[in-house]
């Protein structure tokens, strides 16, 4: 059952919004037409390559580059001394700042090269820049760094503890924050009273995002006007701009940050990293075009990695089924510095999501965050929220199971009511609409839930083993509006900006400060620009991810473009009508407020033959011969757009697994997947984010995880030892939808990038519970490797004192 | 460092070429010919971002050396569009939202050319299976599975009609631009 897509032109103008018409990026991306950053190829272009520690902690007693420099071909070899002996133009701070603060941050220095120590394997130490690439590599063979050896800690539990190496000298034991939200002592009332306390206790493991395309950058430098233009794998060009400025001391006005054709983010190209800033400081150094393209062993050892959790969680629930109190403490690994939003995910993201679909009256949360041997984390597909969402629809499904009420009952009897919007939860959010059962009943529909404990109940007598496992969840979408997120201490607005402008001829063109990377704004973009012009829909040009082009942005990340940014573009839009009323007005002779706009078209109430189109109002607009007082020729027009609030998108996702206990092996039978994601403006977009984002979520419920040794090192730092999902490990996944609108922005949309992210994991560890309560194992951590779940049922097994265990769980 | 001359015939261009012993197939098709589209995504033969076709067989030409592909003939994404006119695979995957980023495209298209060749009518397991070598981030793959589908039911169509077979190998306009720049 999938959506099938329709070719544009057989769309009516009027029907464009919300048709699944096919992508008018793709032709450029299957025809090698496209133009990724390591596809540009400059005149003189030098290669850059990085030398990275090779231990996870370490003193640098000594880096000797002089064999490196010597090197035919080799232009220059650098470390921080370097850096700082520098006379580039400009004012060098040497450091990677974080953008966005929490009362409690302990902020350290993360400086762009290592300055005499080293705190994850990965760091950089130097740079060299050579006439080709091949040789860039080869020089950093001929580097030796003298090392001496500290101890790694690389989980956030250990960090924290007495006895942990201490990475920084600022602060105490490794506490990069402490952070709370909720009510503690409402929440201890409701404790104290619990007819049942339910617990939970898992960890959240740490994933490496693994876009396609490895994060890579072009620096071009200009003397003799100071303009640096830097090409670059980013989700957010303005955003880097900001911050590259700051970093290089160079003027943001003088700066290009342009993203080509990118081949993925998942929250990794949001970030500033230290190497693209080493890119475009070298092309100032040099003044020579110069390109880095990481290897895959660099985005394994440098990619911002996400989630990184360890929690504990109680929830007390009344012998009815009715949700009391939540308790939650996590410890969160930040990594060995603070990357650009890292301080936002475990706290903001993830402790204001915690009430999930639920009406909790109680809810108290504690994170602290840990520094600790591994990258930096931060942002990765979901941020926060599926952390959130794993702890809440974990819980939910203990829960039920110990009070033996069915969960999808358990569930309803605690979701926010439909009439209960707009929701104001104890974690400090507000819902902005939700229809929680209706996901919920169209997901129960189509996994034909209402035989299922018949069939699981016969297999069993089989002696196979079949689960169903549940996720509603939440998420929050187009973080705002920026006042709320400076309070929340984001550096930056969350606002977006757009302009929409016609061309005399009568077409258009419309920018937008986001920065697309595969989730086709192109064609969004231009359904929605379209729609509100009342102008085919091939008229319309998207314009985004060049600051050159598009002055203002946020860009790309937390499923924001189409809340934000198209509202943006509707908000632009809106604006040309009205310019465009006024001329059209002028030229009928009409009163402004007597013209309407149509399909578009402006026509003189009354009189419906006197009318106007928007295009001739256009070529009106630049002619200028005949403008209305007081008017300015052109018809364009720009917007900021800042939300009133959040948006909630929601929704079901269940997974039939059959689990084989003496193998370990997960098989599944369905998944099912029914999002709300308000109103959809392209729907075989929107099937194609599930999926993508469902795939994701069931990597990390099976396969991914980034695994450290004693020492810190990254043992799974290859395609080889981390799994990232191959076309025969996901399953065929059904989708649903339903659409409760926004009501906060013009579109009604909410967000959908990140929902399977969030959603998938636990839904599969539910279902591998459901399929396992026979042998008394209510959970597997993730990733559910067929060894760790045969391990589970073993050693209950053991623990119960009953033998073997798949034998036993058949003759129950 | 040695190097050599060799001839590579992509998308039935010829190309004399001198490589290093060392120079890897993907950087002499992208860097030394300027065949872009074929994209590096792991340089470790895990992706299949990097996938062509030599003399026909899907190969991730970021672990083949350039001399070991010297005198054959590769073809790359540039080459599947027949001039104006998409390769079925192409329309498969434009028409199933095959793709996102598209990054991975180029390496499962060509994957999916050696499949479709090999077996015209394969099923979703037989899809997967084959495309086991080619990671995509994006898509959960599903949509990837019907675009192979899909063109697999042109090109039966097109021969069922009495059109003209899917030919691989056909031969391909010679003598124009070394840039890459041949496709649609
Ligand atoms: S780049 Fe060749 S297989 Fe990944
Ligand atoms: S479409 Fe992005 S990796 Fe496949």
């Amino acid at each position: 059952m999938s959506i099938d897509s329709i070719d544009p032109d057989d769309v009516d103008a009027a029907d464009i919004l919300g048709s699944a018409i096919e992508r008018r990026e793709d032709p450029a991306l299957i025809t090698g037409n496209a133009e990724y950053t390591d596809d540009i190829e400059l005149p003189n272009t030098a290669h850059a390559a990085i030398l990275r520690s090779q231990y996870a902690h370490a003193t640098i007693e000594d880096v000797d580059t002089s064999d490196a420099e010597t090197m035919d071909g080799v232009v220059g070899v650098y470390t921080h001394d370097d850096l700082a002996r520098d006379d580039t133009p400009g004012d060098l701070p040497f450091l990677i700042p974080v953008a966005w603060q929490l009362p409690s941050l302990n902020d350290v220095d993360h400086p762009m090269l290592a300055d005499g120590r080293v705190r994850y394997q990965g760091d950089a130490i130097a740079v060299v820049v050579a006439d080709e690439r091949y040789l860039a590599h080869d020089a950093l063979d001929n580097i030796d760094v003298d090392y001496e050896r500290r101890d790694a800690v690389t989980n956030p539990s250990d960090a924290l503890a007495g006895d942990a190496p201490q990475l920084h000298s600022e602060g105490d034991r490794n506490v990069a924050f402490d952070w709370e939200i909720g009510d503690e002592d409402k929440t201890d009332d409701a404790f104290a009273d619990a007819d049942n306390v339910v617990e939970f206790e898992a960890d959240n493991q740490l994933l490496i995002p693994n876009a396609m395309e490895p994060r890579a950058a072009v620096a071009d430098y200009n003397p003799g006007t100071d303009e640096l233009d830097v090409f670059m794998t980013t989700q957010n060009p303005h955003v880097h701009r900001l911050l590259m400025s700051g970093v290089l001391g160079h003027p943001e006005h003088k700066l290009r940050i342009k993203a080509p054709d990118v081949g993925g983010g998942f929250g990794s190209k949001i970030h500033h990293y230290a190497d693209e800033a080493l890119v475009a400081w070298a092309a100032k150094h040099l003044e020579r075009p110069v390109k880095w393209v990481a290897t895959r062993s660099e985005t394994y050892l440098t990619d911002a990695q996400g989630r990184g959790h360890e929690t504990t969680a109680e929830l007390a629930v009344s012998d009815d089924g009715d949700i009391e109190g939540f308790r939650v403490d996590t410890k969160a690994n930040m990594g060995a510095y603070l990357s650009t939003f890292a301080p936002a995910v475990p706290t903001w993201l993830y402790g204001t999501l915690l009430s999930g679909q639920y009406d909790i009256p109680a809810i108290h949360a504690s994170v602290k965050g840990a520094y600790t041997n591994v990258p930096p984390v931060d942002a990765y597909r979901g941020a926060g929220r599926p952390e959130a969402s794993f702890v809440v629809e974990r819980i939910m499904h203990l829960a039920a199971k110990q009070l033996d009420i069915d969960p999808v009952e358990f569930r309803k009897r605690n979701f926010v009511a439909d009439d209960d919007f707009p929701f104001e939860t104890e974690v400090a959010v507000v819902y902005d609409s939700g229809e929680y059962e209706k996901p919920m009943d169209e997901a129960l529909e189509m996994v034909g839930y209402e035989d299922f404990r018949e069939r699981q109940e016969q297999a069993r007598e089989e002696g196979r083993y079949l689960g169903v496992g549940f996720s509603c969840y939440i998420e929050a979408c187009g973080l705002a509006p920026s006042e709320l997120a400076g309070q929340l201490g984001a550096q930056a607005g969350l606002w977006e900006s757009s302009l929409v402008r016609f061309h005399p001829s009568g077409t258009v063109t419309a920018f937008c400060g986001t920065s697309g990377h595969g989730q086709g704004h192109g064609t969004t973009y231009a359904q929605i620009v379209a729609n509100e012009l009342g102008i085919p829909y091939d008229d319309v040009e998207v314009v985004e991810g060049d600051t050159d082009e598009i002055p203002h942005g946020m860009g790309t990340y937390g499923s924001r473009s189409a809340a934000v940014g198209g509202s943006s573009l509707v908000k632009s839009a809106e604006k040309v009508v009205e310019k465009g009323k006024q001329i059209a007005a002028h030229q009928l002779e009409a009163d402004p407020e007597d013209v309407e706009f149509d399909d578009g078209t402006y026509r003189v109430a009354g009189a419906p033959d006197r009318s106007i189109g928007i295009k001739d109002v256009a070529g009106q607009a630049y002619l200028a011969h005949d403008m209305p007082d007081g008017e300015e020729p052109g018809l364009e027009a720009t917007s900021f757009y800042d939300p009133d609030n959040f948006v909630f998108p929601f929704g079901t996702h269940v997974a039939v697994v059959e689990v084989d206990p003496e193998s370990g092996e997960i098989e599944f039978e369905t998944y099912v997947a029914v999002d709300d994601v308000g109103n959809q403006i392209n729907p075989k977009i929107v099937e194609g984010q599930i999926h993508g984002g469902v795939a994701q979520g069931v990597g990390q419920a099976l396969y991914e995880g980034a695994e450290y040794d004693d020492n810190g090192n990254l043992v799974t730092g290859s395609m080889q030892d981390y799994a990232v999902p191959k076309a025969e490990h996901i399953p065929e996944m059904e989708t649903g939808s339903t659409v409760t609108p926004s009501p906060h922005n013009p579109l009604g949309v909410k967000g959908v990038g990140e929902a399977g992210t969030i959603a998938a994991p636990q839904a599969i560890v539910n279902a591998v519970s459901d399929a396992l309560d026979p042998f008394g194992v209510d959970g597997v951590e993730m990733p559910m490797t067929a060894e760790r779940v045969w391990q589970a049922v073993n050693e209950q097994a053991s623990a119960d004192g009953s033998g073997d265990a798949a034998e036993n769980g058949g003759e129950e | 460092m040695t190097t050599h001359d060799i001839t590579l015939t992509v998308n039935g261009t010829d190309h004399d070429l001198a490589v290093e012993s060392r120079t890897l197939l993907v950087h002499a098709l992208r860097d030394e010919l300027g065949y872009t589209g074929t994209n590096v995504g792991c340089e470790s033969s895990l992706c299949g971002a990097c996938t062509v076709l030599v003399d026909g067989d899907a190969v991730k030409s970021c672990t083949e050396l350039a001399v070991r592909a010297d005198g054959a003939e590769v073809e790359t994404v540039e080459g599947l569009a027949d001039g104006g006119d998409f390769h079925p695979i192409q329309e498969g995957f434009q028409e199933e939202h095959g793709l996102q980023c598209g990054y991975c495209t180029p390496g499962m298209m060509l994957s999916a050319v050696d499949l479709l060749d090999e077996n015209p009518d394969p099923d979703d397991e037989e899809i997967r299976e084959a495309l086991e070598g080619n990671l995509c981030r994006c898509t959960g793959y599903q949509n990837i599975v019907n675009a192979v589908q899909n063109a697999a039911g042109q090109m039966s169509g097109a021969v069922a009609d009495g059109g003209k077979e899917m030919d691989l190998t056909r031969e391909y306009p010679t003598g124009d631009d070394a840039s890459g720049g041949d496709s649609a």
